[in-house]
């Protein structure tokens, strides 16, 4: 398989993957906001955070209303994260290899696109927001159920899930990150009340209250919640089975050594710690090791298997 | 609203479908009052999910606008097919192959011998002004002696009947995805026509062109390593490329992707290493295709590329320099290149063409330029051309003053009648201007597709068919003869 084709397989399968996080978050927000009072709510500024993308925001946008924030992440394309740039960037990806994609899965892909874009007026409106934002979640999963169902499991199908799980991985620890940030002045007795509800929330972010319910048979805590969603083995959300997913992955791969060293070296900073332990600023600092750990991870495939960098772009046409 | 063929104006134009106004060519049996049952409503209704699916599937083109950006276009298409019985379409069939076959001679012998300078069939001076003649290319033997394998040659009915050859594309002929595409689309869009009439399967297009290309692997294999090489996401007809690489299961490979090795093969990058590839399909233009060898500073191509090809060590298709047929100057001299290599009279005709470097075609050009059309020898895509009855008198001066200045770079013509086709425009069928681009495959042996692609002028009264131009397109059925059309 071509290193530039196992390139754009993941920067598509990222851009996917994005595209339905995004979606995820802000779907959550704004149940959580409505179960909030008033003078308790962290608001839509967290949802900006957890992209990283502060800066940017202030860059245009005044302050961190609904309107803004969910603007910004939905259907902004001078914000690469959002989700309308997200699929734009999945779609060019994937219509440079459209040789290798599956016919079905580019045409669903398409769709999505399409259907984003002529929707989004719809999206960014309080009563059709929920609407959107589920038939981009749907969409999403329907392109991975696709391609799962109909591409060829090779090195490409790797790829793919290279570029999911490190996305995913990258995602999960984010919103671990900025979520608990919020929710911890844990004296603050006000808060408590409403504690549980928030992690119900980061769960359910991750599609992962009933999992979790299943899963720890324990009320909602922190600890447990943490330990979930760094360490569960099962759960295709925690960075856990991200990791391992990517292994199993790598391990496929030909000339893997340097890569799964990196890999090995994240899964064991990830079970070298009990969650619970950690305070808030331990925490954020383990959520920094593991963020620099999935950065070089991504360095080290790209090294690895995708086409030395381009020095120059040139288009040509013809008859 | 309903479908009244009686109403439909044919003009004094060849209508592919009607004979007269309110009935039907033979070939066709009942497909016009399948139409007509359908009615207006229905039919309105099917262009919209042809539209569609045209665009749900992502068929696309790419045009440039004067801003520079590359704009990718829904592909434009009419559900009426354009039908051509098959009796007809199998003497157009031997005439394109032989056309063919003759011009790979011609390109072959103008890159050895010249035989034909030397007795005299075709002026050197031609030769020497042709930009489309690579010296580079001088004595090289392409495998089988094949230059172009896969010509798009562009058929035009005029108003008596007669079809003729318009213009043979020999470089990087395109449209050929647009074809297979729009026959799909009519399946999904007139499921119960294809119960009634059986047209000639274009679908196995891809699968001949792989073995055209794999008869030219250097390597004898089972499965040669086959690539479509392609500039990139922005050049127009990179639907196609992409589209062609997947049906023929092949890589699609832009130009980074390659390498020449200091053992004179071409590699490519893999996720395992360098892996040899044998042969290339390549869409990139002549110019483009080696630094070394031809613009240095093209970096669409490969490094070191035409060195590989004449060392044997790998096949490209179509060979550098097969485009010097590809010339509307040449294409003049196309009886007389069957003529000479053949020794037989051609079986499609070219349209009558003057030639601007005879002084009296040139003459006779200037005088009659409202006419005429005049092409420019090098230009494709329509740019550059003169209609003459669609003219001003001040473009004719000046398209005059161009021609006087050069008169090698110029061809005139009678301004055809092109034939129509109902088409579905507003609420109603109006008939609309085509031409047809079948495609013909030439390696081991030679293999024309059942049809092609038939391009539409979407304006009233226009004969410009180029999609990037606003043309539009059909499918194309090559029909059997019905038995008993009248139980239809």
């Amino acid at each position: 398989m071509l290193s530039r084709v196992a390139e754009h397989i993941y920067w598509l399968s990222r851009y996917v993957e994005r595209a339905e996080n995004t979606a995820r978050i802000v779907t959550v927000n704004a149940n959580l906001l409505l179960d909030l009072p008033k003078g308790i709510a962290p608001g839509w500024r967290p949802l900006v955070d957890i992209t990283g993308s502060n800066a940017l925001f202030e860059e245009h946008y005044s302050d961190y209303g609904e309107l803004q924030v969910v603007r910004f992440l939905i259907g902004d394309e001078r914000n690469s994260g959002s989700i309308l740039s997200a699929l734009v960037a999945a779609r060019e990806n994937c219509r440079t290899i459209r040789d290798f994609v599956p016919r079905e899965a580019w045409e669903l892909l398409n769709e999505l696109y399409l259907f984003a874009r002529e929707d989004l007026d719809k999206g960014m409106t309080k009563s059709g927001r929920h609407t959107y934002l589920k038939r981009i979640i749907q969409g999403v999963q329907t392109i991975t159920g696709m391609l799962s169902g109909t591409m060829l499991h090779d090195q490409g199908y790797d790829f793919l899930h290279l570029g999911r799980f490190l996305e995913r991985a990258d995602m999960t620890t984010r919103i671990i990150d900025v979520r608990s940030a919020n929710l911890l002045p844990e004296e603050t007795t006000e808060l408590r009340p409403y504690e549980t509800i928030q992690w119900v929330s980061v769960l359910k972010s991750m599609t992962g209250y009933q999992a979790y319910r299943r899963s720890e048979q324990v009320r909602v805590l922190r600890g447990s919640v943490l330990r979930f969603l760094f360490q569960h083995p099962d759960f295709p959300r925690s960075v856990n089975r991200c990791v391992e997913a990517l292994r199993t992955s790598l391990a496929k791969l030909p000339r893997n050594e340097g890569a799964l060293r990196v890999a090995g070296r994240l899964k064991r900073t990830l079970e070298a710690v009990e969650p619970r332990r950690l305070n808030q600023q331990q925490l954020h600092a383990f959520v920094d090791d593991l963020q620099v750990s999935i950065g070089e991870l991504h360095v080290e495939i790209a090294r690895t298997w995708f086409p030395p960098p381009l020095v120059m772009e040139q288009t040509q046409s013809q008859g | 609203m309903t479908i009244d063929w009686n109403a439909y104006p044919c003009g004094d134009f060849y209508d592919e479908l009607l004979a007269v106004p309110g009935q039907a060519r033979p070939a066709l049996a009942g497909l016009l009052t399948d139409l007509e049952s359908l009615g207006a409503d229905e039919l309105v209704a099917r262009q919209a999910a042809a539209n569609v699916s045209i665009k749900e599937m992502g068929i696309t083109f790419t045009v440039y606008s004067e801003e520079g950006g590359a704009i990718d276009r829904t592909w434009p298409f009419d559900i009426i097919p354009r039908v051509i019985p098959q009796s007809e379409w199998e003497r157009v069939d031997a005439g394109l192959r032989q056309r063919v076959q003759a011009l790979n001679l011609f390109i072959d012998d103008l890159y050895h011998d010249q035989n034909i300078i030397k007795d005299g069939v075709f002026p050197a001076e031609v030769l020497a002004k042709s930009v489309n003649f690579r010296p580079q290319c001088v004595g090289v033997d392409p495998p089988l002696g094949i230059w172009a394998h896969v010509c798009g040659s562009d058929l035009v009915r005029d108003g008596d009947g007669t079809i003729y050859v318009l213009e043979d594309n020999l470089r990087v002929p395109s449209g050929v995805s647009y074809m297979l595409e729009n026959r799909l689309v009519t399946k999904r869009v007139f499921p119960e026509l294809f119960d009634h009439y059986a047209p000639l399967p274009v679908d196995d297009y891809p699968s001949q062109l792989f073995d055209t290309l794999a008869a030219l692997s250097p390597r004898p294999a089972d499965y040669p390593a086959v690539v479509v090489l392609t500039p990139g996401i922005y050049n127009s007809a990179y639907f196609e490329h992409a589209y062609l690489a997947q049906q023929m299961g092949c890589e699609l490979v832009e130009g980074r992707d390659l390498f020449v090795d200091d053992d004179d093969c071409v590699y490519m990058r893999t996720v395992d290493g360098a892996a040899r590839v044998d042969v290339i399909y390549r869409r990139i233009d002549d110019l483009y295709l080696d630094p070394e060898a031809f613009l240095p500073e093209s970096t669409l191509g490969v490094p070191g590329l035409l060195r590989s090809w004449k060392a044997g060590n790998v096949a490209l298709a179509n060979a550098p320099g097969a485009g010097v047929a590809d010339d509307k100057v040449v294409y003049a001299f196309v009886p007389e290149i069957i003529r000479y290599y053949l020794d037989q009279a051609p079986i499609i005709p070219n349209v009558p063409t003057y030639r601007c470097m005879e002084p009296d075609a040139l003459a006779y050009t200037l005088e009659h330029m409202a006419q005429l059309v005049v092409k420019p020898a090098n230009e494709s895509g329509g740019y550059g051309m003169l209609v003459g009855p669609a003219s001003t008198q001040a473009e004719r001066d000046a398209f005059a003053r161009l021609i006087q200045n050069d008169p090698r770079n110029y061809i005139s013509q009678p301004a055809l009648k092109l034939s129509t086709v109902p088409t579905v425009i507003d609420r109603a069928l109006e008939p609309r201007h085509v031409d047809l681009r079948p495609f013909i495959l030439s390696a081991d042996r030679q293999q024309v597709t059942r049809g092609g692609l038939t391009r539409v002028a979407m304006r009233q009264g226009s004969l410009v068919v180029n999609s990037s131009q606003g043309g539009g397109s059909k499918d194309t059925w090559i029909l059997p003869e019905q038995p008993d059309a009248s139980s239809i």
